[in-house]
């Protein structure tokens, strides 16, 4: 292990091309797991008998939900990353992450209201989960819009690295605060300490599709990250060299 | 004495953490009540802001006594974002802030003090103000005790946040609007449990839990506060 520099790849030169060649995989592998994830939820798993068929929504509801909070904190794990170490690459992995998390809190809040509709009767109650989820969706909106301001991309990277590791400290507490404040949503039905309550099939499709979201998330970070270095890098040689090479 | 150039130590300055604190905020207060009428106008807005309530919801007595604390915090939150900017912004625009930066005085008391004096200036006269506006909406005498004594202990911690909040968006184009979208959402927790103080009073339960966790996050902000507004300023200055 010792023979292993594990800072290589925290230069954008050396990241660049490993991205590259690790998107496919992770593209394919969200696409297939997406299908079977689909075709196991939509087809194979047995109608629920208090819900119907509108239960199905949560195949893709709990992945994006999910992965709305997951990926904050990893996007908070490359902030701390950033602030410590001072690494270039660590903030553009931070704001590769941001659009996607944001995308998926906005997915889990839009599919959990067409899920709400038929099965509570409306579309938005003032439930803990949901306003959390709110809560995180303006989080990650923040960051992108501090970042956004901010004109010179290093004090974007440190502001904006600052304002996620606050809002990370912050979330647990928003989340157990709305919680006493108020609920309605259905206690987690699946959890690590016990049985789950739901039939083989569901808990099936549904890990298969939060693994599909984690791919996806994975691969269309990376190919962001890829864009990002080739902006803020421009200058550089290596870049140039890239450019002429595309060219000639 | 005879000493050649090589020879000469310069003292380094010392400044005490809590000097440096009272200086900050002995300077922001003295600032702060050289302009009288701006002081005036958080106070006016907060009176304002809860005016409203009645016109915009019913005057009926019930209802509003219910939504009394919501809106007291509510107003407090909105009145506390709009006094933010003055936190840093002035100093930022005079170059005083780069002074601070550059000195050899510990930023994070200093920034504490800065902070202290705009709770002093903004925060406090809403905590004296909200029995008024507790009386104007019928609540009860214990539930308006505990509405003062939750903004007491709340608003600290809005001021921190805020102050987090006003420095990452130092010399940003789109400032206030920005800081509201950064500072609103972290604010949530303290709304929750600051409303919630009064409202379970209202409703027997007594108020001991909302107000510990005031006190707890009033607690965690004065310790974490300092170093991050600290840092989010010398971000500014990178």
């Amino acid at each position: 292990m010792a023979g292993i520099s594990w800072f290589k790849f925290s230069a954008p030169a050396s990241f660049y091309p490993l991205a590259g060649r690790l998107i496919p995989w992770f593209a394919a592998l969200a696409a297939l797991l997406t299908v079977a994830g689909l075709y196991i939820g939509f087809l194979v798993a047995p109608t629920d008998y208090q819900q119907g068929e509108s239960y199905r929504i949560i195949f893709i509801h709990v992945p994006a939900a999910w992965m709305a909070m997951f990926t904050y904190c990893v996007m908070a794990g490359w902030c701390a990353a950033s602030l410590i170490w001072n690494t270039r690459l660590s903030a553009m992995m931070a704001q590769s992450l941001a659009p996607t998390g944001a995308m998926f809190a906005f997915v889990s809040l839009w599919t959990g209201a067409f899920w709400g509709r038929p099965t509570w009767g409306t579309y938005w109650v003032w439930d803990a989960r949901l306003t959390s989820t709110l809560i995180l969706f303006f989080l990650y909106l923040g960051y992108i819009a501090l970042r956004a301001a901010i004109d010179d991309p290093r004090r974007a990277d440190r502001a904006s690295a600052l304002l996620a590791l606050v809002g990370v400290v912050n979330v647990p507490i928003i989340y157990f605060s709305v919680k006493w404040w108020n609920t309605l949503h259905q206690g987690a039905t699946v959890s690590m300490t016990a049985a789950p309550k739901m039939a083989q099939t569901m808990l099936a499709a549904m890990l298969i599709m939060s693994f599909a979201a984690w791919f996806y998330t994975i691969a269309v970070a990376l190919h962001r990250v890829r864009s990002i270095i080739l902006e803020r890098e421009a200058h550089a040689d290596w870049v140039q060299e890239l450019r002429n090479g595309r060219q000639g | 004495m005879n000493r050649s150039a090589s020879t000469i130590a310069v003292e380094p300055v010392t400044i005490g953490v809590i000097q440096a604190m009272r200086w900050a905020c002995a300077r922001d207060l003295l600032l702060a009540f050289r302009s009288k009428s701006e002081l005036a106008l958080i106070v006016v807005f907060f009176v304002l802001v809860t005016s409203l309530f009645p016109l915009g919801v019913s005057p009926d007595a019930k209802l509003l006594e219910r939504i009394a604390p919501g809106i007291a915090w509510v107003a407090a939150l909105l009145a506390s974002l709009l006094s933010l900017p003055r936190l840093f912004a002035l100093d930022h625009a005079d170059g005083t802030l780069e002074q601070l930066v550059l000195g050899p005085a510990p930023l994070a008391s200093m920034v504490s003090g800065k902070v202290l004096a705009h709770w002093l200036a903004n925060g406090l006269p809403l905590v004296l103000l909200s029995p008024v506006a507790g009386v104007q909406f019928g609540m009860q005498p214990e539930a308006i005790a505990t509405l003062t004594a939750s903004l007491l202990l709340g608003t600290p911690t809005l001021s921190w946040l805020g102050a987090i909040g006003a420095a990452l968006t130092l010399g940003t184009r789109t400032g206030s609007a920005l800081l509201a979208l950064l500072v609103l959402p972290l604010a949530v927790p303290i709304l929750i449990f600051g409303a919630g103080a009064a409202e379970s009073v209202a409703t027997g339960l007594g108020a001991e839990a909302h107000l510990s966790l005031l006190g707890a996050g009033l607690i965690a902000s004065w310790v974490l506060g300092p170093f991050a507004t600290a840092l989010a300023v010398r971000i500014a200055y990178e």
